[in-house]
């Protein structure tokens, strides 16, 4: 429907705060992009920029090839939804779907036919004469979808859409906010803070963290392959395990020192890593192995059904978050050794850049 | 003896409503049934308590005077209400709109009318609206080279509009801008981007979410203005001209306070507020039922 653009946008806030800083982003056509970040990274803030609710201090946002820094929210054509939901609460349900096609002043049967519709799509017909305090709060965000589906925008905005809503709703609005996206092919910018959500729903995610562009790429990507320590510490549940570790030279090759301990170094990390004296080591939960031996001990164990999830401590004191493979148990005060899957560990320079 | 559970519960119970109820027999009901009472008497400079039945209530239906004290009330309340209203929607929404330290000035501003003694006050604006010359507006006029118009003769509605009003409307603007602004701002930015104008937002948004603050004012006014006289009496008294603004509450004081021993007339002053009291009670229960007070204090309209 429309192609989104932001060319080094800046948002600062009258008494200096700044909000968002050079930040440059591409939506494609048709395309789910989710903004991930931590509360205050400014992801709404570049939400409410593309709204227009707010006017960006420096850079430019385009709609296909067209610069609409000045352009009115109402001139957009974009259908948005909040976290709050937004229903007006002295309207009924069908009254607030019509909303904003009366303020198009369509005729009213082409209002009835199109709110019927949206309704339909969302499964809310029976609804339609309520009030929006009647509704669960899984009904009143598909109304306030219905609200933005109704408009036939060419630009999906969401703020949180999904984070009131209760555990098992959440994932029922969820699928039914992927199906109808893909449905209507409309492109589709959502705010989250939650990285399981941003997962499942993007083709791409733009990963924030105070006002700037940390990562921007598919949800493989941002897993497999973080471009800095945030996104690594970001992305993942259970959060990977991040060490800063020095490297030392010794006669068997480089190794690591880390953990009150020392890891030698396959020859491809080792390779990379030449000339530099400290790096942050990061791992994945699932990469870790731990098999009977000595130096690790368990803290702690929970088992979550499928896999089991534990804390193993380090010699130097530090908890290394392992996630078992199905099948494999440890008791609590087991003393352990670890291995990793070197080919999935990545290391990071202190400042938090990705070297390998 | 020990009392049962229950019975001690109601005992706290009364108790804890002693105080308040109390203070409202007191200082509303006891006056009240005083002033009922007084009605029906002769009560004048002697105060000698001569029952007179309703002879006051005759007296008062057949006066020449009660068509002008009537029409003078309803003028009055209904324009101040409406004046103090929609002063304070346009303070409200003014304030509320422009940035935020503007805002809380233009409200503090348009408190000084209200903590100005009274007399102040009306010493203030009788200068500004003089008729005279050296009046502050008509100074203006004459310096402009026209020529000085009698505002308080001419315009005294008007005038008394704006006296009462530029108080009255700093209570409903700070009423009215604190219920705008707890209105959520999702609601704003979503009706903005479904396409409502400003004036759209305000007519059918914001205006429907603070009905409750609005209906709330309308009858605390309206009830507060029915024994408002103050500003009358101290800038046009009635006048100008036959009881032109004497409104029923200001007749009631001038029979009653108006001159020593010529006035006095307690007993037949007592009939007006009767009837001023029987017309509040009476716009309570309608306003408690047009308006559904009842679930406005219930629950919270807005957080």
């Amino acid at each position: 429907m429309v192609t989104v653009k932001l060319e080094n946008v800046t948002k600062i806030f009258r008494g200096g705060v700044e909000a968002v800083r050079d930040l440059n982003l591409e939506v494609k056509d048709g395309e789910f992009l989710v903004l991930l970040g931590p509360s205050g990274c400014g992801k709404t803030t570049t939400l409410l920029m593309i709204a227009g609710v707010y006017k960006p201090t420096k850079g430019y946002i385009y709609f296909d090839d067209k610069i609409v820094n000045d352009l009115e929210p109402k001139d957009r054509n974009i259908g948005m939804v909040f976290q709050s939901y937004a229903l007006y609460p002295h309207m009924s349900v069908y009254e607030n779907i019509a909303f904003p096609l009366r303020l198009k002043k369509l005729p009213k049967e082409e209002i009835d036919k199109r709110v019927r519709e949206a309704a339909s799509m969302l499964h809310i017909e029976n609804l339609l004469d309520r009030r929006p305090s009647q509704l669960s709060g899984g009904q009143q965000q598909r109304v306030a979808l219905a609200r933005a589906v109704v408009k036939q925008p060419g630009l999906f905005l969401m703020d949180e859409p999904l984070s009131n809503l209760d555990a098992k709703i959440r994932i029922e609005v969820r699928a039914e906010l992927k199906r109808l996206q893909r449905e209507l092919g409309i492109t589709t910018i959502y705010v989250t803070h939650d990285q399981a959500e941003a997962m499942s729903l993007a083709d791409r995610i733009a990963v924030m963290n105070e006002g700037r562009l940390m990562q921007l790429g598919t949800p493989d990507e941002l897993y497999y392959k973080p471009a800095n320590t945030f996104v690594a510490g970001f992305i993942g549940a259970p959060a990977a395990n991040l060490v800063e570790a020095d490297v030392v030279e010794t006669e068997r090759g480089l190794e690591l020192s880390m953990l009150g301990t020392r890891f030698p170094l396959p020859s491809d990390l080792a390779a990379a890593v030449q000339g530099v004296s400290r790096v942050v080591f990061m791992v994945r939960s699932e990469d870790v192995k731990i098999s009977p031996g000595k130096g690790f001990f368990v803290y702690s164990a929970e088992w979550l059904g499928r896999e089991t999830f534990v804390h193993i401590q380090a010699p130097d004191g530090t908890l290394l978050r392992v996630t078992l493979p199905p099948g494999q148990h440890v008791a609590v005060g087991e003393a352990v050794s670890v291995s990793f899957d070197y080919k999935k560990v990545h290391l990071y320079r202190p400042s938090g850049e990705l070297i390998v | 003896m020990k009392l049962s559970r229950e019975a001690s519960k109601k005992v706290l119970v009364l108790v804890m409503l002693l105080p308040a109820a109390a203070t409202i027999t007191l200082f509303l009901a006891f006056p009240a049934a005083l002033t009922v009472l007084i009605s029906l008497t002769e009560l004048d400079y002697r105060f000698q308590w001569i029952w007179c039945g309703v002879g006051n209530y005759a007296k008062l239906f057949n006066s020449p005077v009660l068509q002008f004290i009537v029409k003078a009330t309803a003028i009055y309340v209904a324009g101040t209400l409406a004046f103090n209203t929609l002063m304070g929607l346009v303070i409200a929404l003014v304030s509320t709109r422009v940035h935020e330290g503007l805002g809380t000035f233009i409200r503090a501003i348009w408190l000084l009318p209200r903590v100005l003694p009274s007399v102040v006050w009306a010493l203030l604006m009788m200068w500004i609206f003089s008729p005279l010359e050296h009046g502050f507006l008509n100074s203006l006029i004459v310096k402009a080279g026209g020529k000085p118009i009698p505002w308080t003769f001419l315009y005294h509605w008007p005038f008394l509009f704006i006296v009462n009003g530029f108080i009255g409307s700093s209570l409903s603007g700070i009423v009215f801008s604190s219920a705008i602004k707890s209105i959520p701002q999702d609601y704003i930015i979503a009706a903005r981007v479904d396409g409502a104008s400003s004036f759209t937002i305000v007519r059918k948004i914001i205006l429907p979410m603070i009905k409750w603050h609005i209906a709330f004012f309308v009858a605390y006014n309206t009830l507060s203005l029915i024994a408002s006289f103050e500003y009358i009496l101290l800038t046009l008294n009635g006048g100008p001209g036959f009881y032109s603004t004497e409104v029923m509450i200001l007749h009631a004081y001038h029979l009653a306070f108006g001159q020593y021993m010529v006035a006095m007339d307690f007993g037949y002053a007592a009939t007006i507020v009767t009837i001023l009291l029987v017309i509040g009670l009476v716009l309570s229960i309608a306003y408690w039922r047009v308006f559904r007070l009842r679930r406005l204090m219930i629950e919270p309209k807005l957080e």
